[in-house]
């Protein structure tokens, strides 16, 4: 699946993120910025890519500023983003 | 004699300020302060070199100061408390002697006992005469209590006074008394009255803080001191502001008269006394307006000085006499220690205050915080700053349970009785993680960037420079 236009999902709220998404044909490309990222960069990490492989979506540019949400509200507003971002459930 | 001078110049002059000297301020201006960076520039200005800074308290409006380190025109700094910005300097490592923390009780305490020296004490007094009796409670820049800067003006070798409400002789409800006055300097604006303090305080309206206030006045009064001749002390912020209306209630509905609260003093605080839950406020800090104006109307508003709010070094301290005191809390660990110096990340943004004093001196010690801050645990293995020792916390109150500190069996049983959901401190922690997932521990420096002395003056701990 690819992200057919820029959407963005999100709050810079405490214990929210903001994500931003962008199509590339050809890369993925993946930006996160995270006030925990000292203790829990990995898991955000993995549960951004979790959610676009359930998507199965393999490029596009994917930004993100997370003020230390939890993995349930990372996956939502990636979802909430690849959905406004035109990608269909798969 | 004359002791008005024209100038902080002249002040700096006639004090013989010196490269090397320790020079003392207070905080009631708080963040509207102008004082401390105005006399910092007219010493840079003059050349001087190697001063210590002890302040009771910096503040984010102080990050001047951090130029001031770069030029070694500062080379030392104490304090209580210290904000974020200049925080976050000091953690990087910009100053190269270690900063001294103390708590309130402990500063006034080292300033008795002669352990801290400073040469020239500057109070910001929002009004004075020409002699030097001054006030917080009247003039533009009214920050009623000047409950820290005592100690600076009884035992600092000299004494400057600067105010922008200058007075006719005598100031007639002085709070410091000439005789320890040395000048008196009128300037411009001692602080921006706007900043000084909030215009009012509010109880806080988010569920979880409202739940965690809930759970402890069910602690406080189940713990068994919520009778006649009660004595409390909480904070300024929204939580623990909620946890003194949850107590009100109480005690209306019990018909309970308390006899004295204290602190930093709310608005809240003085409509408790005022409807009669108090008979006393003992007020070391203004935190809001109506404070202020309380504590220059209301003969039951008592101005008290550090040394008989918290010193460890006086005979007694009001603290002594406390039941139950209200705290907060960035990380709290196993054993009960409470950080409330550092972030999570290690950096410096908070200090004791009165944390560690009150902690000591209260029959019982609440703290109260959300289990979970943007993603990271309250409970922690090691604090990464132990500002106040574990052994003086009662019992920690979260939205998810209580943990009672396991010295504390009796009153953990009263709890329990009382259908509490009491937990262990560790099960609280493995509730967190399983939320969140288990953070990674951050790494730090080898550098000690701070020193933070105990109330006794002995070393608790130290903090290390971020990387």
């Amino acid at each position: 699946m690819k992200i057919l236009k820029n959407a963005v999902a999100g709050t810079l709220e405490s214990s929210d993120l903001f994500v931003q998404i962008e199509p590339d044909e050809n890369n993925l490309t993946l930006e996160i910025d995270s006030v925990v990222a000292n203790q829990h960069m990995d898991a955000i990490r993995a549960a951004v890519l979790e959610t676009l492989k359930e998507f199965e979506v393999s490029s596009g540019k994917i930004f993100i500023k997370d003020k230390g949400a939890l993995d349930c509200v990372i996956r939502a507003r990636v979802e909430t983003a690849l959905k406004r971002g035109g990608v269909q459930e798969s | 004699m004359n002791k008005l001078l024209a100038s902080v110049k002249e002040a700096i002059e006639k004090t013989g300020l010196k490269d090397g000297m320790t020079i003392s301020f207070h905080h009631h201006m708080r963040n509207g302060d102008y004082v401390l960076n105005m006399v910092l520039a007219e010493a840079a200005a003059m050349g001087i070199k190697n001063l210590t800074v002890n302040a009771s308290s910096i503040f984010d409006v102080h990050e001047p100061i951090i130029e001031h380190i770069k030029n070694k025109v500062v080379t030392g700094l104490e304090c209580n408390y210290m904000g974020g910005k200049v925080g976050k300097a000091i953690s990087e490592g910009i100053l190269e002697k270690p900063v001294v923390f103390r708590s309130h009780g402990g500063r006034a305490g080292d300033m008795e006992n002669g352990s801290s020296k400073i040469d020239i004490a500057f109070i910001a007094a929002p009004c004075a005469d020409h002699m030097g009796n001054c006030s917080g409670k009247y003039g533009p820049s009214a920050c009623g209590s000047l409950g820290y800067a005592f100690s600076d003006a009884m035992h600092a070798k000299k004494t400057v006074v600067l105010t922008d409400h200058l007075v006719p002789y005598p100031l007639k409800d002085s709070s410091i008394a000439e005789g320890y006055i040395d000048y008196v300097v009128e300037v411009e604006q001692i602080g921006d009255p706007t900043r000084i303090v909030s215009g009012t305080t509010k109880i806080t309206r988010d569920p979880v803080g409202l739940r965690i206030a809930a759970l402890a006045a069910k602690v406080v009064k189940h713990s068994g001191y919520l009778k006649d001749g009660f004595s409390f002390q909480t904070g300024a912020g929204g939580a623990s502001l909620a946890v003194a209306k949850y107590v009100e209630e109480m005690m209306e509905k019990d018909h309970i008269k308390g006899s004295f609260c204290m602190g930093g003093i709310t608005g809240y605080l003085v409509d408790m006394a005022n409807k009669g839950y108090f008979e006393t406020i003992l007020d070391v800090q203004c935190f809001d307006l109506k404070a202020i104006e309380s504590i220059r109307e209301n003969p039951k508003h008592q101005e008290i000085s550090a040394m008989r709010y918290a010193s460890p070094a006086a005979k007694s301290a009001a603290v002594d006499s406390l039941d139950v005191v209200i705290l907060g809390a960035t990380q709290v660990d196993t054993d009960f220690n409470v950080n409330v110096h550092t972030d999570s990340n290690g950096y410096i943004m908070g200090g004791s205050g009165g944390h560690c004093d009150t902690a000591a001196g209260a029959k019982l010690a609440i703290v109260v915080a959300p289990l979970i801050r943007a993603r990271l645990p309250l409970i922690v293995d090691h604090v990464l700053c132990k500002s106040t020792p574990g052994d003086t916390i009662d019992v920690i109150v979260t939205q998810r349970g209580i943990a009672v500190n396991p010295k504390r069996a009796e009153l953990k049983e009263k709890l329990v009785k009382a259908g509490l959901p009491v937990k262990d401190i560790s099960e609280l922690k493995a509730i967190a993680e399983e939320i969140t997932g288990v953070p990674k521990e951050i790494k730090r420096g080898d550098r000690v960037v701070a020193n933070v002395l105990y109330r006794d003056g002995t070393l608790l701990d130290t903090i290390k420079n971020t990387i």
